[in-house]
């Protein structure tokens, strides 16, 4: 059987001042698991979206052919009519529903609005045997685990009567067992005739299941490699294999002693209590010295990075802080803020800024103290305060007085310094500090972090882009699955070598 | 930071002066809400004096306006804190009611000998209203417990209090006239009438009343007093303003703004001392919009409550204890509630189980009317006070004119709809 069920043609999307995707490629034949390998924000996800009608047709370039039959999807009911179901990495489930109530969501067995459960039931089950999950169709959804919630997922496509079923990073939150699990019912679609594509960073599941590989970098198809041809070195060429021009500034590291250190940090995830999510971690950072930690989505590092600001993410935290030698009380963000700790968070909206609030407010907010006197601000001092850091972080607004929502992610990402710069940190930790921001305010970024380096601070970078973490860190470690799993000097560091580390998971590098 | 490389700040500071007349702009507009707002009071009232032939601005109305809005306006002090911080109470009318009860039992049945003394009584009712407050606070705080729902229990709970303390439904009074005087009281003339016309005498040689112009000069000092602190502190602002060159407001503006809000502040005061002088209340509202003018515009406790009402994560993650902070909101919101439940019950002369009743949703109506956003975040105490005083306006207006209580109802109801679909749609279009 070698009949193509869907082709994809000269893919083009364009987001307002980013291309997305250019001209990509994707043949998929009736009956193989086609696996889409390609770094975090290569393209993957968006090129599913259109394949899935999330982005309708007309809002980007190029053909689609499904079942020999051109389509023109304008919205997720259209690609499952055919038969394409989307399973995505977020699950969809309604946490206070039943399974069967969840499976059959909008699509209930009914007539006239009045629902047959025991028909809804009977398939249920049918659905759940065939994917192998002994639950009652009644367990409401909350009351099992993110491996079995996957695969309700995959019972609710299978109901949809599924010709081609798409999973964007399936194991990304499972255990290694409910992973293997998953991976075995995606080999015995395959046996039944079911055609299934696997987006996957985790080269060694996509080794042992995928026919075909396809790999996406920088928006662009760079290859399909057949099964014959895949290995994880090829893949991992295939995946980094771009060039580093001068995006970063130069700097001259002066680095001191160690002002910052973690010892055996563990936590354990806030609602599943059982899940460990960061695994004793050790790392120490030098004054003057900029630390990256490199790692893939679900790697723990914001976690990490969390709990260790004020215990602000996690429960049963176990591990001791140093800092300039001493053990540390980092207990709530305010202590941590006054012991000269900041972290900028990834998520810079919802939980960086008052959005509703101008830049002014927003830079003062971390350090009040420091424009008041007896709890009364002194209006004139934040003005100082708010205009020099505007300057210093060359934010770009007509004034201080300008909304942040109004800014651009790269001006309120540097609002966002601004106000952790103004508390006067010791050891500075951002986290993701250039995502869905332009190259040039990119620069901008690498500038203040290299000079607040030479300032003699600590800093942390957390990045999942390689080249980032490669052109501005002295250091890097490599996270995976809650562990730090690689070390090195920046100097001998390459892409792949830190994405050796990671699928592998192997213990330190060498 | 200690080590600071940049650049000098006077370069910028120069920008800025350039960039003047632009933000003058960015500031008319965004202060338009504020003044639109003003402006829509200014209109109401004009439009009553008009439909009541002449009754509203005649001092012995005013004077009754004050006493019968001021409960209103004090608890949406406490309310504005609310709802800026991102929550809701609706417990404020019967914590009020319930107060005013404890208030009346304790000054005219409990055997309290000297406890029973307005002045302690009162005292120790505002420390039960922050006790409740905290009370529900808790909750809402560590607990995580939606206020709405809260409240809503506390409401239930505070009626039922104050109904089975005054032992169902009688009323306990009278209340001691020194109580009293909270409301109805007016100060005290210490320098003494000044009569500029002397009131007409007629053939029984009664003065009619009503007649001649006799001014309570306490009040005129008073007011002068604080207008003249008004404009000094507004140009004094102005000037550290213009020396650290951030002024944006043109002078003419400035100067127009001071001369018209001092001139309505004077013909108010001139009505006020012609009547029986400034009424007690409106000086006790008077210091507390002060107050909470000071705290959320100057005062870093105000501003980690707009921010954490803006983004709660954000302002946990800059360090601010955001549990502690929802705490004192409602206990601020209790105290207050306590002191409308007292100037509820020193109004009435008495305290009765339905003092209060539905007053929470004219507070919540005042503050968004006033322009707060149910969001969290956004409003102004002068907004607050100002919407708290077109309900009032409306109220008098309306009862003067003889309108139907069921109609003016529904007229508040369509100013409150109105007035948040105007900022709603100017936000839209911002």
């Amino acid at each position: 059987m070698t009949s193509t069920i869907l082709e994809m043609r000269d893919i083009t999307k364009t987001f307002p001042g980013v291309k997305a995707l250019s001209n990509v490629n994707l043949s998929v034949e009736e009956g193989e698991i086609h696996a889409v390998v390609g770094e975090n924000g290569a393209g993957k996800s968006t090129l599913m979206k259109v394949l899935s009608g999330v982005y309708p047709s007309g809002t980007y370039d190029g053909q689609i052919i499904f079942q020999g039959q051109e389509c023109h999807f304008k919205g997720i009911h259209d690609s499952e009519h055919k038969g394409i179901v989307i399973i995505h990495q977020e699950l969809a489930l309604v946490p206070m529903l039943s399974i069967a109530e969840n499976i059959f969501l909008g699509n209930e067995h009914a007539s006239y609005g009045v629902i047959d459960w025991d028909a809804n039931e009977a398939r249920t089950s049918g659905l759940l045997k065939k994917v192998g999950l002994k639950e009652d169709p009644k367990t409401l959804i909350t009351h099992i685990g993110v491996g079995k919630q996957q695969l309700v997922e995959i019972a609710k496509a299978l109901s949809k009567e599924v010709k081609l079923l798409i999973l964007d990073e399936p194991t990304a939150s499972l255990s290694e067992k409910d992973s293997q699990a998953l991976l075995d019912l995606l080999l015995e679609f395959k046996r039944q005739g079911m055609t299934s594509i696997l987006i996957s960073h985790k080269l060694n599941e996509v080794n042992r299941v995928a026919d075909k590989v396809t790999v996406i970098r920088d928006g662009r198809t760079i290859e399909t490699l057949p099964r014959k041809d895949i290995s994880e070195d090829r893949i991992i060429t295939s995946m980094v294999g771009r060039s580093l021009d001068d995006r970063y500034p130069p700097r001259e590291p002066h680095i001191g002693d160690v002002i910052f250190e973690v010892k055996d940090w563990s936590v354990y995830h806030p609602i599943h209590a059982e899940r460990q999510v960061i695994k004793s971690i050790d790392l120490k950072v030098r004054k003057g010295e900029v630390v990256g930690i490199a790692g893939l989505m679900g790697a723990g590092r914001t976690e990490f990075a969390m709990s260790l600001f004020g215990r602000s993410y996690g429960r049963r935290i176990s591990g001791e802080v140093l800092l300039n030698g001493k053990p540390v009380d980092l207990s709530t963000v305010g202590k941590a803020v006054q012991n000269g700790i900041a972290y900028v968070t990834e998520d810079r909206k919802t939980y960086g800024l008052n959005l509703i609030d101008h830049i002014k407010h927003n830079v003062t907010l971390a350090n009040l103290a420091g424009v008041s006197n007896g709890g009364v601000i002194d209006d004139m001092r934040e003005m100082s305060v708010a205009n020099d850091y505007r300057k210093k972080t060359n934010i770009r607004a007509s004034s201080v007085y300008q909304l942040t929502g109004n800014l651009s992610g790269g001006n309120q990402q540097k609002v966002v310094l601004s106000k952790w710069l103004f508390a006067d940190p010791e050891v500075l930790i951002l986290d993701e500090p250039t995502r869905g921001i332009d190259v040039g305010a990119k620069y901008e970024i690498y500038t203040i972090i290299a000079r607040l380096a030479a300032e003699g601070k600590a800093i942390i970078v957390i990045s999942s882009e390689m080249p980032e973490l490669l052109g501005i860190s002295d250091r890097i470690y490599v996270m995976n699955e809650g562990r730090i799993v690689g070390e090195m000097a920046a100097s001998d560091a390459s892409q792949e070598k830190i994405m050796r580390a990671i699928v592998r998971g192997e213990g330190k590098a060498s | 930071m200690s080590t600071d490389s940049a650049p000098a700040p006077q370069s910028g500071t120069a920008e800025d002066v350039k960039q003047g007349p632009r933000i003058a702009v960015s500031a008319l507009t965004t202060n338009l809400r504020e003044y639109g707002l003003i402006i829509a009071l200014i209109v109401i009232m004009l439009f009553f004096q008009y439909t009541t032939s002449g009754t509203l601005f005649k001092p012995v109305n005013l004077s009754n306006l004050v006493q019968q809005n001021s409960f209103i306006i004090v608890m949406a002090l406490g309310m504005l804190l609310v709802i800026v911080a991102g929550y809701i109470d609706l417990s404020v009318g019967s914590v009020a009611g319930f107060i005013g009860a404890l208030a009346a039992m304790m000054m005219v049945i409990w055997p309290l000998g000297m406890f029973s003394n307005p002045l302690v009584v009162s005292i120790v009712c505002l420390i039960v209203g922050g006790l409740i407050g905290g009370a529900q606070g808790y909750w809402i705080a560590y607990h995580r417990i939606p206020s709405f729902i809260v409240t809503l229990a506390g409401m239930l709970i505070f009626r039922g209090i104050c109904q089975a303390l005054l032992g169902g439904g009688s009323s306990v009074g009278p209340l001691p006239d020194s109580f009293k005087a909270l409301s109805s009281g007016f100060i005290p003339d210490v320098i003494g009438p000044l009569t500029l016309i002397p009131p007409t005498v007629n053939a029984a040689g009664k003065t009619i009343l009503g007649s001649g112009l006799t001014l309570h000069m306490t009040t005129i000092v008073l007011g002068v007093i604080a207008v003249l602190a008004y404009a000094y502190f507004g140009f004094r602002a102005r000037r550290k303003r213009e020396r650290h060159g951030y002024e944006a407001e043109p002078f003419t503006l400035f100067v127009i703004k001071i001369l018209v809000g001092s001139a309505l502040a004077l013909f108010l005061v001139f009505q006020f001392a012609t009547y029986r002088g400034l009424p007690i209340v409106l000086l006790v509202m008077g210091v507390l919009i002060s107050l909470f003018v000071f705290v959320t515009k100057r005062m870093t406790i105000g501003r980690r409550i707009y921010a954490m009402g803006g983004n709660a994560k954000a302002a946990q993650l800059s360090g601010i204890n955001t549990e502690r902070l929802t705490l004192l909101v409602f206990v601020n919101m209790g105290v207050l509630s306590a002191l409308g439940g007292l100037i509820i019950a020193a109004r009435l002369g008495q305290a009765v189980p339905a003092a209060g009743l539905g007053s929470e949703l004219d507070v919540i109506a005042a503050v968004f009317i006033g322009g707060a956003s149910a969001m969290g975040g956004v409003g102004q105490v002068i907004g607050a006070v100002v919407g708290g005083f077109i309900m009032g306006v409306m109220n008098n207006g309306m009862s003067i004119m003889g309108v139907n209580v069921d109609w003016q109802q529904v007229v508040k109801g369509l100013v409150l709809l109105g007035a948040v679909i105007f900022d709603v749609y100017n936000k839209n279009k911002a």
